[in-house]
């Protein structure tokens, strides 16, 4: 019973991937081919992983908030925030436990700012967190006086481009995250607090609920969530560019969320899904980098293949189909 | 009565003096853009450099990116009276009515690194480099350096559809026309950063065998570049001899990448727009000479034998 | 006395269909030039609906509506307003931040060269709301005056532009005492005018002191239209709630009211604006049921009681403790449990599942770490689907699509889940069909055999009659009248609502 619906909510993610990955390999044959080099598995594959967690990240820390009907639109500034205060912290000479752990805190701090805006004064979450989106990058740029910070620290260069068992080190982090986020939310009753909140908000607190305290939890979580994906993406280069890290990626955030399937309205949601949703996107990504296609059609590709996804998804695309399935069935029998 | 006559006289002195003078003891505004990338923080530490250097009294205002804000600066900087304005637009409309109450003051206007649409008469003149030829100056040196060898280059362009962009292609292309030898495998856009760049870079090196296919990298900025040579690196190659990397602007991290032997050459965007538009200020006044009206920076092409280290430690400071 | 003559608007046989369900079923009515005319009913008796047509808002599904004994049929508001008919909503739905001459005036300005006419504007706002003896600055912004005075100027709005027929939605519910004789003063000068008016309210005072015909609507039928002077208040109660008192009297509920340990008692509780000060005990096992017409501050007295309003008055006592309940989950972490009137709105999580629905209080209460398993949630929701008989194909069904009555019993589940001591129901058997109306009746007196304390808020006088231990009534924000034993019957409680006899009972 338990498995059957699992498969029934999967179905159109995994057959849009399953597409897209096929496409891919049709534009372009070397798709599937991975090799073992230096220590690493190599092939454009782990490339959608490697490239896709970043966004996966924030994906992770998004979902809940989408699902009590906010959004956070300041994840990208956060990320240039996060990735210029470990480049600094890593500049001026200090291990990376002091360089995450000061990472990890701003983006704690963005996080609960966003919240309690949004919990506390009541803001509406697009207006809140916009706040943050602009002055985010502002502040970041500050720390970096406008230039690429480059740091040599081998230790954090390994967050961003090390490698676990041959597998890159940010899919490794977004993987663990995943799955320690979905476990918080499904093994104690934040999930479920959560989906309240976001199908009705004034049911949860007639119930009892410490609506505040979650929708600030929440926020606070993806500030964390945006300042790991910041120092992930500023290992990745080796500095911090504030001008560019995280540009437009909570657009990217909130659509892997989407294509996971969370509604924007709020309610259902699932973690993992998202996650799929940010690697069907990078999929999508890397496979128009493999085509060979000019880059003027990367951004009409790129809505096409969303529309098509989202219109798979759709409760009354999925009626018809198995209405035509039912009828199909019938005929067989007859 | 008298002492309204000696404060004419002392007032007309004054103004003698200074348009008399050469650049030193000038006041000059100038209204930048604001700091969206290193370059532009270089342009505003080297005309604040070039000022002093001259002696020139540089009155400094950051627009962050706003059109009103410049406008504001210009109106404030004709306010205080001022002897010269120098503009870096942050777009290219809507700039007449300002310019015409600066005209009508008498003060010359000076366009730094980006044209406008408006009348040419508006403007002194207008210091810019000629992005095409950064293109073909690039390209210029691969077809030296291959020589006759097949080589097939991929690129890493700009933000699509930006000016840059599209020059830097345009010049490129025009440089390797004649040569067959030499062709463009793969074009993507990086959209100019560094981390774009690195996983385009990807992409392409997994398309083209492993990277054994590629014979060279061009870059629309070094900033792509750098990112494309870690790339370049983690596939198992080494940039600068399995893979030639030439790129545009020369920003200190690629000197320092030039230094490693990691990338081939880059082609000078200079940020010092100042230094030219002083030198045409200081003659105008000076003389009543007519600048050129489109002054074109240099495109300077270093390769590891300029000093590379050298060129790094000249330029760390700058604010790249 | 008005003559049929001077009807002015007439409408007959109005239908109007909501998907499956009829929010009006043949309403006649007619307003009369000179006349206010008061329209009546509970909510969902389809009072709104009905202005809607009348005013191009809705088209009906059936029925004619005829203006000056001319058929008309408008499409948009602006249409009606255009031929005649103006309202006037309870917000005020006027542009805050416009100046009030701009607010009367805005759309035809006196002009020139496209040019408007300031000073001609505003002169002419003054002459306007002089009639209305209002003498203020016009070009001030209307937000800087009181709802008051910014609903004299919707209504002056509404006149100016439309003149025939005046629809007043609620106007006095925001308004003091005083506010409220100014705005009548107004009306009865519209009257004098000629105009017909036509004035919605809760409040059984303005009918007799205003009106001069009443039309009484419920379940989207027409109960009847009546000149207010035929009628007194006990009658106008009745027609209301439509209960036919002779046949009645269930007697009061066995037992002794007052043998139970005091839960709470609350001394001069109230909340400016919304309830005025109150005392009232509550014993455990016992039923107090709450009986009064909408907007008699009945549900604003169980919010201050759950913590949803904070009181700003008096005291509360749990178990002899002095407490204040500041929000609804230290309420819950009292042991009380709240079902509101509005399932859809503050009570059910539609997408969720009954399952989830019924643990979510529980689980609210144990935290966020202290989580129930799947296998244990299962088993609570199983158990109480058993118990309360709740109708759904599994539990794992989203509560959405369940019906009104089984949703009702989904959250009497979800607070029964957190054994609680003390139960707040406001309307619980609104909405709902016949069969769950019973169980849920019957649930009522169970739970009080079982010791719990209840409150059970109900527009339904024979369902209060037959589980209340004590009655309370309210009017106009207060609590007027306490029946007990032999007194509780409908026809008491139905007096004690109009304000009549009720002086030997409280």
């Amino acid at each position: 019973m338990k498995r059957l619906q699992l498969t029934e909510i999967v179905r159109p993610q995994l057959l849009a991937l399953a597409c897209i990955l096929l496409l891919n390999w049709f534009v372009f044959p070397g798709f599937f081919t991975i090799t073992w080099q230096d220590g690493r598995l190599f092939g454009s594959l782990i490339d959608v992983i490697n490239r896709g967690a970043p966004v996966a990240i924030l994906a992770i820390g998004m979902t809940a908030i989408i699902a009590t009907r906010g959004v956070d639109l300041s994840v990208g500034a956060v990320m240039a925030v996060a990735g210029a205060v470990a480049a600094t912290a890593a500049v001026a000479g200090q291990p990376l436990v002091v360089t995450l752990i000061a990472a990890l805190l701003v983006g704690l701090l963005c996080g609960l700012w966003n919240g309690s805006l949004v919990a506390f004064l009541g803001m509406q979450p697009f207006v809140a967190t916009l706040v943050l989106m602009v002055a985010g990058r502002g502040v970041a740029q500050l720390i970096t006086e406008g230039s690429i910070v480059t740091f040599s620290d081998p230790a954090l260069i390994f967050v961003g481009t090390g490698s676990l068992l041959g597998l890159p080190m940010p899919a490794v982090i977004a993987l663990a995250l995943m799955l320690a986020a979905h476990l918080v939310m499904r093994r104690t009753a934040m999930g479920l607090f959560v989906e309240a909140i976001g199908t009705n908000r004034s049911a949860a607190s007639y119930t009892g609920l410490r609506t505040r305290t979650v929708i600030l939890t929440l926020y606070a979580f993806g500030g964390l969530c945006a300042a790991l994906a910041g120092v992930i993406a500023a290992a990745d280069i080796r500095g911090a560019d504030a001008n560019n890290a995280g540009l437009w990626l909570e657009l990217d955030a909130i659509l892997a969320v989407v294509i996971g399937g969370t509604s924007l309205l709020g309610g259902r949601f699932s973690i993992p899904m998202s996650v799929l949703g940010a690697v069907i996107i990078q999929a999508m990504n890397t496979g128009i980098l493999v085509s060979g296609l000019p880059p003027e059609f990367n951004l009409i590709v790129k809505a096409s293949v969303i529309i098509l996804i989202l219109v798979m998804q759709s409760d009354r695309i999925g009626e018809i189909v198995a209405r035509r399935f039912a009828r199909l069935k019938l005929r067989g029998k007859t | 009565m008298k002492i309204l006559r000696t404060l004419a006289l002392g007032a007309s002195m004054i103004a003698i003096c200074c348009t008399a003078a050469s650049a030193a003891g000038l006041t000059v505004g100038f209204s930048q853009i604001g700091s969206e990338s290193g370059w532009r923080a270089a342009e505003t530490s080297v005309t604040k450099q070039e000022a002093e250097k001259r002696g020139i009294t540089l009155k400094f205002a950051d627009a962050q990116q706003k059109q009103e804000n410049q406008i504001k600066a210009i109106r404030g900087f004709i306010a205080q009276g001022v002897n010269a304005i120098l503009v870096a637009p942050v777009v290219a409309t809507g700039w007449e009515q300002v310019l015409g109450e600066a005209k009508d003051a008498k003060i010359p206007v000076i366009l730094l690194d980006r044209g406008i649409d408006a009348s040419k008469d508006l403007y002194l003149t207008s210091v810019a480099s000629d992005q095409v030829k950064e293109g073909s100056v690039a390209g210029d040196w691969l077809v030296k350096t291959v020589g006759d060898k097949p080589c097939r280059v991929v690129e890493l362009q700009g933000t699509v559809g930006s000016t840059p962009a599209i020059n830097r292609k345009k010049g490129f292309e025009e440089a390797i026309a004649g040569h067959k030898n030499i062709s463009i495998a793969r074009s993507q856009t990086g959209d100019f950063t560094r981390s774009k760049g690195k996983e385009v870079m990807e992409g392409f090196l997994k398309a083209e065998n492993g990277g054994k296919n590629i014979c060279a990298m061009y870059a629309h900025n070094d900033d792509m570049a750098v990112g494309a040579i870690q790339a370049i690196k983690d596939a198992g190659l080494k940039p600068g001899k399995d893979i030639l990397v030439v790129s545009i602007d020369a920003v200190p991290d690629i000197f320092q990448a030039m230094a490693a032997g990691e990338a081939n050459a880059t082609v000078e965007l200079t940020p010092n727009m100042a230094g030219p538009a002083f030198d045409a200020l200081d003659a105008y006044l000076k003389s009543g000479k007519q600048p050129e009206k489109f002054i074109i920076t240099q495109s300077k092409l270093y390769t590891p034998a300029d000093d590379p280290k050298g060129e790094y430690e000249r330029r760390k400071g700058l604010g790249y | 006395m008005a003559t049929a003559e001077d009807v002015v608007l007439e409408a007959r046989g109005i239908t109007k269909i909501f998907g499956n369900h009829t929010a009006l079923k043949g309403v006649d009515i007619s307003f009369r030039r000179g006349e206010v005319h008061a329209l009546l009913g509970e909510n969902g008796a389809g009072k709104s609906t009905l202005i809607k047509i009348l005013t191009g808002a809705y088209t009906p599904d059936g029925g004619t509506i005829e203006l000056e004994g001319q058929p008309v049929s408008f499409t948009t508001p602006q249409q009606a307003q255009a031929l005649g008919i103006g309202t006037v909503y309870q917000e005020v739905n006027l542009l805050p931040n416009m100046t009030v001459s701009d607010n009367l005036f805005i759309g035809r300005q006196p002009s020139a060269f496209g040019m408007v006419n300031r000073s001609a504007t505003d002169a002419m706002a003054r002459t306007v709301l002089a009639q209305y003896g209002l003498d203020i600055d016009v070009r001030a912004e209307l937000s800087t005056y009181s709802v008051a005075i910014q609903q004299i100027v919707a209504i002056a709005r509404a006149v100016e532009l439309s003149g025939k027929v005046l629809i007043l939605d609620e106007p006095t519910a925001s308004l003091d005492r005083h506010e409220v004789e100014k705005l009548f003063e107004i009306i009865r000068t519209l009257k004098a005018r000629g105009l017909a008016i036509v004035f919605i309210t809760h409040f059984l005072d303005q009918v007799f002191e205003l009106s001069d015909r009443v039309t009484v609507l419920r379940n989207g039928f027409r109960v009847g239209s009546e000149p207010v002077s035929a009628l007194d208040r006990t009658g106008l109660v009745r027609m209301m709630l439509g209960k036919d008192l002779v046949h009645h009297n269930n007697g009061p509920v066995d037992g002794e009211p007052d043998g139970g340990d005091v839960l709470m008692s609350v001394r001069q509780l109230g909340l400016t604006g919304s309830v005025l000060p109150l005392d009232l005990e509550i014993r455990k096992g016992e039923v107090v049921g709450v009986a009064g017409l909408l907007g008699s501050g009945r549900t604003e007295m169980a919010r201050l009681m759950f913590g949803i309003d904070v009181a700003d008055n008096g005291a509360l006592h749990i178990d002899g403790e002095s407490r204040v309940v500041r929000s609804a989950r230290e309420a819950v972490s009292l042991g009380f449990g709240f079902c509101p009137e509005d399932r859809k709105a503050d009570g059910i999580f539609g997408d969720l599942s009954v399952r989830e629905n019924i643990v979510i209080a529980m689980q609210a209460r144990l935290g966020w770490f202290r989580a129930l398993n799947r296998d244990e949630q299962l088993e609570i929701a199983g158990n109480f689907i058993e118990a309360l008989d709740i109708r759904t194909a599994s539990a794992e069904l989203p509560v959405k699509l369940l019906s009104g009555g089984n949703q009702q019993k989904v959250i009497l589940a979800r607070w029964l889940a957190t054994d609680p001591r003390f139960l707040i129901l406001d309307e619980p058997t609104r909405g709902i069909d016949v069969g769950a109306h019973a169980e849920i009746v019957r649930m009522i007196s169970r739970l009080r055999e079982d010791g719990l304390a209840l409150v059970v808020i109900s527009s339904e006088l024979d369902e209060i009659v037959s589980y209340s231990s004590r009655v309370v009534v309210m009017r106009d924000r207060a609590l007027v009248a306490e029946l007990r034993g032999a007194d509780i019957t409908p026809s008491r409680i139905v007096q004690a609502i109009a304000g009549q006899g009720v002086e030997n009972v409280a």
